[in-house]
């Protein structure tokens, strides 16, 4: 029962967060929305995703990217790692047709698959993948091996080269260890929305989409369901949560 | 074995904790200077948390990273909040300084070395959503 | 035929401690290398997000797989029951203990949070084939040992075939373990292939046998203790096969791959356009550890040259670190196919050739295993009994 309410809540939720970012003060309707109780585990009844609308997505437009990186406190934080050494959750990726030239732009990042390569070669089990299907690394007990960059097929980890100070008590990030997109975890455990889908969405480009695929009311599932959406190597039947529209 | 001396100091440590306890009075030069909480009292009664601390986070790590259980209770983010709150002249202390960061002045005088801080910050900051998530917000 | 007898050798010459010397540097030097490492952080090697394992782990697998195959003298003495190698069992048990134990330090001091091993050796996630691998290493280490014990201590001599059978299969395992590394890795090209796991069985055997040609070798030479021609002549015959098995498998697992038209890209990379990688396959691997090597241990007139044997040894050894080169960096360099038929470009490298240059802190960890492996040999040899005394024709049964 206690399920049901907290499921129609985040429905409740996922439908209007869009129109919030846009036209009322966006901290408010977070606070007036009671977030899953914080003793409470996160349950596999909901499976957290993203859709992401290339059609929308600019070639010039690194909102997304910018929003990550102030989120979580990348991107400028790594000073003597060389830039193929530094860490990226997330990139826009150009795709250029070789037949035809048609050009299409992307955000790429950790596609928290239902069945993650990353997690089953992990020797110590320090990546894992949340009961609501949210992929992340135990940095904890991540020894270092690298063995899950080498197994994801989209490059989404990012290894730190060095040792790193001032990070967001919210995102804690460190030397020797892997790392790679969150979902924003933390803002999901309190109700809210991954920060690169809120600056999409408050700038208008109206690209990216995220809420519960489990539920097929949702926001993201509606729109899944009418505009399908597709996986990137959908081959190797990892079953993502972020989906792409136009590729 | 880096590890297993990190237990060693561990036991070290307890012992040396607990024995130093009724020195404070006469021998307070050789105790490290440990900087004041901003609260008034703790989640735990000092010497629980003295005695535990470590077993409280280790356990607290593990729910909420892995199962998405944030209750504040056990919270590292919650310690530092108290513990290495900014003082009236809004500075905060670096895990570097060996006497002014709270765990540190501790854990340098027991030569227990801690690895927390290479991922976690080591000082509060009040975390805010960027609505619009430009650079300076 | 007289007994065997087991001596140390006497390891007071000049020229031992001059050996233990230089291996000493090495080691030291890679140690310091390590040291640097975990003090700076990766930034300090060539290995970045994009190329995630390099030198360090060419020289590690390298290593851990030679180990298996220099117990190949003790597993045909005692699986296959060929008594003229049984005086060297030991020999081969002992450094394939001692490759292994190098192997993975290099591995172990190259994570990003070597420290943290404890971990590593507690928590299991046996989906992993890299826990498996640790499960499989230090078994090794273990069943080795015992069987060492067993053909060491008079009384349990009775019981070491069996105990020869169990490290036989478990040094299977352990190869084909090292080569599912690759092998299950289905996101890249170069590696989603179930040729790899027996192809690295095969090159163990290679690498391993001649790593301990090259230790008998030196070890008589230098003791100046008498190794007869058949010994040696009986081992490089069969190094000579293992070498033409490794090259019907590089042979066939690119032919295979040419099959797959996704596959196209990677093996003209590899092949034809890949620069140092190219040159390194055709030049390392084929020349250099396959052709050459074959020709001078079967063409006649330097067969029974020592110098000459060594010589392909030390090429079958130089190849393999190549082939290994090739297989670890290569297969990382060429670019995930994510995107088919599309080019791919982004802030993150994708699409592009990765370049990689190593450091001289991963390439001295790499060699300080490499020296640590052989030093520890070398103290073995003198330390404990395992060199038979006199390993002259006469002196070995030569109808086995
Ligand atoms: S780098 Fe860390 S998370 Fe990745 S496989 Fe190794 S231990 Fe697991």
């Amino acid at each position: 029962m206690k399920q049901d309410t907290d499921m129609n809540r985040r429905r409740f939720l996922g439908q209007t967060a869009g129109v919030a970012g846009l036209t009322i003060v966006p901290g408010v309707m977070l606070y007036e929305v009671q977030a899953r109780p914080a003793d409470q585990a996160a349950s596999s009844s909901v499976r957290w995703g993203m859709l992401i609308d290339t059609r929308q997505c600019d070639t010039g437009c690194t909102d997304c990217v910018t929003a990550c990186k102030t989120e979580n406190g990348w991107g400028s934080t790594e000073t003597k790692s060389s830039p193929e050494q530094q860490a990226q959750w997330i990139r826009k990726v150009k795709l250029t047709d070789k037949q035809t030239g048609h050009v299409q732009s992307l955000p790429l990042m950790c596609q928290h698959c239902e069945t993650p390569p990353c997690v089953d070669v992990c020797p110590t089990g320090a990546s894992m993948k949340r009961a609501d299907g949210i992929v992340l690394v135990d940095k904890h007990i991540c020894i270092g091996c690298r063995y899950c960059m080498m197994a994801c097929p989209y490059k989404a980890r990012s290894f730190i080269h060095e040792p790193l100070t001032d990070q967001k008590p919210h995102a804690p990030r460190g030397v020797g260890t892997v790392e790679s997109c969150t979902l924003c975890v933390h803002r999901i455990d309190k109700d809210g929305t991954p920060a690169c889908v809120e600056a999409c969405n408050a700038e208008g480009h109206k690209a990216m989409y995220f809420g519960n695929l489990n539920d097929p009311d949702s926001d993201i599932s509606k729109h899944l369901k009418q505009h399908g959406g597709e996986q990137i190597r959908a081959d190797l039947g990892l079953n993502t949560g972020v989906r792409y529209q136009g590729l | 074995m880096v590890f297993f001396c990190k237990y060693m100091h561990k036991l070290v440590t307890l012992a040396g904790v607990s024995l130093l306890l009724p020195l404070t009075s006469q021998a307070v030069d050789l105790m490290p200077v440990i900087p004041k909480a901003k609260g008034q009292q703790c989640v735990e009664s000092t010497d629980k948390m003295r005695r535990n601390h470590m077993e409280y986070i280790l356990h607290q790590r593990n729910d909420t990273l892995r199962k998405g259980i944030r209750t504040p209770k056990y919270s590292l983010k919650k310690c530092i909040e108290c513990h290495n709150a900014p003082d009236k002249d809004n500075r905060v202390a670096h895990i570097s300084s060996k006497q002014d960061h709270f765990c540190s002045s501790c854990h340098t005088y027991v030569a227990v070395k801690i690895d927390c801080f290479e991922c976690h910050a080591d000082k509060p900051k009040k975390t805010q959503y960027h609505p619009t998530s430009r650079e300076g917000h | 035929m007289k007994a065997i007898r087991y001596l140390q050798i006497e390891g007071r010459s000049v020229g031992y401690y001059a050996l233990l010397g230089i291996l000493g540097l090495i080691v030291a030097a890679g140690g310091l290398a390590a040291l640097y490492m975990e003090h700076n952080g990766h930034y300090v090697t060539g290995m970045n997000n994009q190329i995630v394992w390099g030198i360090p782990h060419v020289f590690a697998v390298f290593l851990i797989i030679a180990a298996s195959g220099a117990l190949n003298v003790a597993s045909i003495s005692s699986v296959f029951n060929k008594k003229a190698y049984k005086p060297l069992a030991l020999l081969s048990a002992f450094l394939s203990v001692c490759l292994l134990l190098g192997g993975l330090t290099v591995l172990v001091l190259d994570l990003g949070q070597p420290d943290r091993l404890i971990i590593a050796m507690t928590l299991y996630n046996f989906k992993s084939i890299f826990a498996w691998n640790m499960i499989l290493y230090n078994g090794f280490i273990a069943v080795v040992a015992v069987y060492i014990w067993f053909m060491m201590e008079k009384r349990m001599n009775k019981y070491s075939r069996y105990a020869g059978f169990t490290a036989f299969f478990w040094r299977l395992m352990l190869t084909t373990g090292t080569g599912s590394i690759f092998g299950f890795i289905v996101a890249r090209q170069a590696y989603d292939a179930a040729i790899m796991a027996p192809m690295f069985v095969i090159m163990s055997l290679s690498y391993g046998l001649a790593i301990f040609i090259l230790v008998m070798m030196a070890s008589y030479h230098w003791s100046e203790r008498e190794l007869g021609d058949a010994t040696v002549r009986r081992m490089t015959n069969l190094l000579g096969v293992f070498i033409a098995a490794v090259l019907y498998f590089t042979l066939t697992y690119h032919l295979t791959n040419l099959y797959v038209t996704e596959n196209h890209g990677v093996e003209a990379f590899i092949l034809r356009d890949g620069g140092l990688y190219t040159q390194l396959f055709w030049i390392g691997t084929i020349l250099i550890g396959g052709l050459l090597p074959l020709f001078l241990i079967y063409f006649p007139a330097t067969a029974k040259n020592r110098k000459m044997i060594s010589a392909a040894c030390v090429m079958v050894i130089l190849g393999g670190l190549a082939t290994l080169y090739v297989i670890i960096i290569g297969g990382q360099a060429y670019p995930l196919e994510m995107f088919p038929g599309k080019i791919v470009e982004s802030s993150f490298f994708d699409g592009g050739i990765k370049a990689y240059t190593p450091t001289l802190a991963e390439i001295l960890l790499g060699t300080g295993g490499f020296a640590l492996s052989l030093i520890m040999v070398a103290l073995v040899v003198k330390i404990l009994r395992v060199l038979p005394d006199n390993m002259a024709d006469a002196n070995v049964d030569p109808h086995y």
